[in-house]
């Protein structure tokens, strides 16, 4: 994208910012790293009672190439630790991750020799949601806070 | 072990090593199997698990009795009710009052445990028929899930999770209008049950894709440990509800499914219509609901009623007691076993009279049927591995624990 | 419920069968670790379990032998239940492998030795299956610290709780 660089900060780059973004926030290919409880609210969320697709995020990319949200659900051990970042470096620019669950954000209740305290310890998260398992309606809203955060990302690196 | 490259034909060969997993399109939690591939024949396997390892037992060493509840949720999380009462019974059995648990909690217990069986049915045939091609029989099952969350949420405020029982009985009683609506979730179910068989049981495409796949036999099965629908499809009968009853299964009437061949359509039906005798299980069972208390007597074991606690001096200091040191086991061990969707589920317990057990084992179900799977998939090819993973159900909770 | 099986077993062994007792319903058996095969033949074979339904063992922190190791075995045929235990210390402990008897006694062996540290002799391919090759130490020990973490890969930030 160099249209950007071209037009520097005037109101051609706000208004594509705008629609770039869109339609990013509206076509959100995600790739679901399931481990454990939350796999069964986030196979609710994604049927029929508590539709996922009517955000935009129908389809799941079952490769990490395809896909431009990782949504981590369920506890993240140690052994898996290399497999999750492995992952994560092969998606490309622009993404973003959810940290679904309370053992994704912060290790839930397991305190041990086993568990990362938190998926953030590895990769960088956008989105925290807690709950064990979070309702589906915890979701739903995570995804439009997601969606409210794309909107206001930048083209320009300026800062 | 296995030589790499076959140097006796004309056009060389070698055999392609693929690992499937941890992280993989089949929603049924993490396992790494490393593949040798002979073209599309599996000529080895090595099973890899432990990508949920979350240290259960550890945690168990570290808590209190009552403390333990919520962990034994996360086992096989899709029926999080049994994995409850089981450990309640355990414990019950250590300290001796097996007997006295009021007949209302254990007619509870067995209704709910019915409803976490159904759930687990459901999903586990959900991701089965999802992975062959059939992505309307996922979205049929978990709408019929949904109604069953709905009607545990209504009892015990969480909808995957519960943490219902207690040592002494159960936490909740069911609310005002509990039946009528487990009814209608009844009455809606049927007619889906109904539609899954008309779509599967003679369908071309799923008889070809699971008759005689992922054959075992039934001596195999037992040396290997298996119980549970594995191993009923197989023909051999044993079904801890019908062998040692427990809670009150003696008094309530129904049938155990047995399959003839031991292959992935018959694992398939045992569970689907396992789902139709839960339902008879769970009619019975509201029909002979006894009225009482949900929690025995017992102020070493029980919270006193709100009433004691804010007027009385005893009430107060046992529910301090209680909450601060929680109840004292004798010491010894004890072992108890109850019938969940997998098998055969167990827990061993080890206690030197504190108020933390010593050992807290579980027993998984599928653990001995992950260990017997290597020698099924052999010789298979690889979209078969798809639909005999699926009929194994395993729950990574369980599994790794 | 099945004491029987227990007063077989001390007719047929007498004092490789340490003690006996039926605590909450269970019947047990604690022999020595030297006749734990023949033991567990003649369970398989002519008391008719046919059925080893759980392996683990149990760490006695204090007490000599330290380790405790645990069976628990079914029989279909009679629906009797038995519990056999076999004491190890903690300088060498091995016991031999069921893997000759049940194909089931595989796995747990495995977990059994990574997360206690107890050999079985004659088993196959004794390496760990829940946790990773990288991690040092037997983590359900008594002495092994709750919270002491190996991780595998850099941290981007410190694991602080």
């Amino acid at each position: 994208m160099g249209l950007e660089t071209i037009f520097g900060e005037s109101w051609i780059t706000t208004k594509l910012e705008f629609f770039i973004n869109w339609a990013r926030k509206f076509s959100l290919f995600q790739y679901p790293f399931v481990t454990a409880c939350c796999g069964m609210e986030y196979m609710s969320t994604m049927c029929a009672h508590y539709d996922l697709a009517r955000f935009g995020a129908e389809f799941t990319r079952f490769t990490p190439r395809q896909a431009d949200l990782l949504l981590v659900v369920g506890t993240v051990n140690h052994k898996l630790a290399p497999v999750l970042r492995k992952v994560y470096d092969q998606m490309c620019e622009p993404k973003w991750v959810i940290a679904f669950g309370a053992c994704a954000s912060t290790g839930g209740f397991y305190d041990n020799y086993a568990v990362v305290q938190g998926i953030d310890k590895i990769i960088p998260v956008d989105i925290y949601i807690p709950g064990c398992p979070p309702r589906p309606e915890m979701v739903l809203e995570a995804f439009i806070k997601l969606q409210e955060k794309i909107q206001k990302e930048k083209l320009t690196k300026n800062e | 072990m296995i030589k790499l490259s076959d140097t006796t034909k004309d056009l060389h060969t070698r055999y392609l090593s693929v690992l499937m997993g941890p992280s993989h399109p089949a929603m049924h939690g993490t396992i790494k199997m490393d593949l040798v591939l002979d073209g599309e024949t599996v000529v080895d396997i090595d099973i890899d698990p432990g990508y949920l390892h979350r240290g259960f037992e550890k945690e168990c060493e570290d808590h209190r009795w009552n403390q333990i509840v919520p962990y034994t949720d996360r086992l096989n999380y899709v029926s999080a009710i049994i994995n409850n009462v089981c450990y309640a019974m355990a414990v019950e059995k250590l300290l001796g009052i097996s007997k006295d648990i009021p007949e209302r909690a254990q007619w509870l217990r067995l209704i709910l445990s019915e409803i976490s069986r159904i759930c687990d049915h459901c999903t586990c045939l959900a991701a089965m028929t999802m992975e062959l091609g059939a992505f309307s029989a996922f979205l049929y099952f978990i709408k019929v899930r949904e109604w069953f969350y709905e009607l545990l949420e209504s009892v015990t405020g969480a909808r995957v999770t519960y943490s219902w029982t207690r040592i002494g009985g159960v936490r909740w009683d069911i609310p005002e209008g509990f039946e009528e609506q487990t009814k209608k979730a009844i009455e809606k179910t049927l007619p889906v049950l109904k539609e899954i068989h008309g779509l599967f049981d003679k369908n071309r495409i799923f008889l070809e894709r699971t008759v005689g796949v992922g054959v075992i036999s039934k001596e195999d099965a037992i040396s290997y440990g298996i119980t549970g629908p594995f191993l009923r499809a197989t023909g051999f009968y044993y079904d801890v509800r019908k062998a040692h009853p427990y809670l009150f299964y003696d008094e309530v009437e129904f049938e155990v499914p047995l399959g003839e061949n031991g292959d992935t359509y018959d694992r398939y039906l045992v569970r689907l219509l396992e789902i139709e005798q839960s339902i008879r299980i769970i009619e019975q069972g509201l029909a002979k609901l006894p009225k009482g208390p949900v929690m025995i007597e017992d102020p070493r074991l029980a919270l006193p009623p709100k009433e004691q606690v804010y007027n009385t001096i005893e009430g107060t200091i046992n529910h301090f007691k209680l909450i601060f040191e929680d109840i004292y086991v004798p010491a010894g061990e004890a072992y108890a076993y109850v019938e969940s969707p997998n098998g055969e589920l167990g827990f061993y317990i080890v206690s030197k009279g504190g108020n933390k057990p010593w050992k807290c084992r579980v027993h998984p179900p599928c653990f001995p049927i992950m260990a017997a799977l290597g020698e099924i998939i052999k010789g298979h090819m690889v979209a078969d591995i798809i639909p005999i993973f699926g009929s194994v159900n395993m729950i990574g909770g369980e599994m790794d624990r | 419920m099945s004491e029987i099986v227990l007063e077989k077993l001390k007719e047929r062994f007498g004092e490789a069968v340490l003690e006996v007792h039926s605590q909450c319903g269970d019947d047990t058996a604690l022999i020595k670790p030297e006749a734990l095969l023949d033991v567990m033949r003649f369970l398989k074979d002519e008391l008719g379990f046919e059925m080893l339904m759980d392996l683990t063992a149990v760490d006695h922190l204090g007490e000599e032998p330290r380790f405790e190791v645990v069976y628990h075995l079914k029989s279909f045929s009679r629906g009797w239940r038995v519990r056999v235990k076999v004491r190890v210390p903690e300088e060498n402990p091995e016991v031999d492998s069921l893997t000759p008897l049940w194909k089931g006694a595989n796995w747990y062996e495995r977990e059994c030795h990574e997360f206690y540290g107890i050999k079985f002799r004659g088993h196959p391919d004794l390496r760990p299956l829940l946790l990773y090759p990288e991690f040092k130490g037997y983590p359900l020990r008594k002495d092994y610290p709750h919270k002491k973490r190996q991780p595998r890969i850099p941290l981007i930030k410190p694991e602080t709780r």
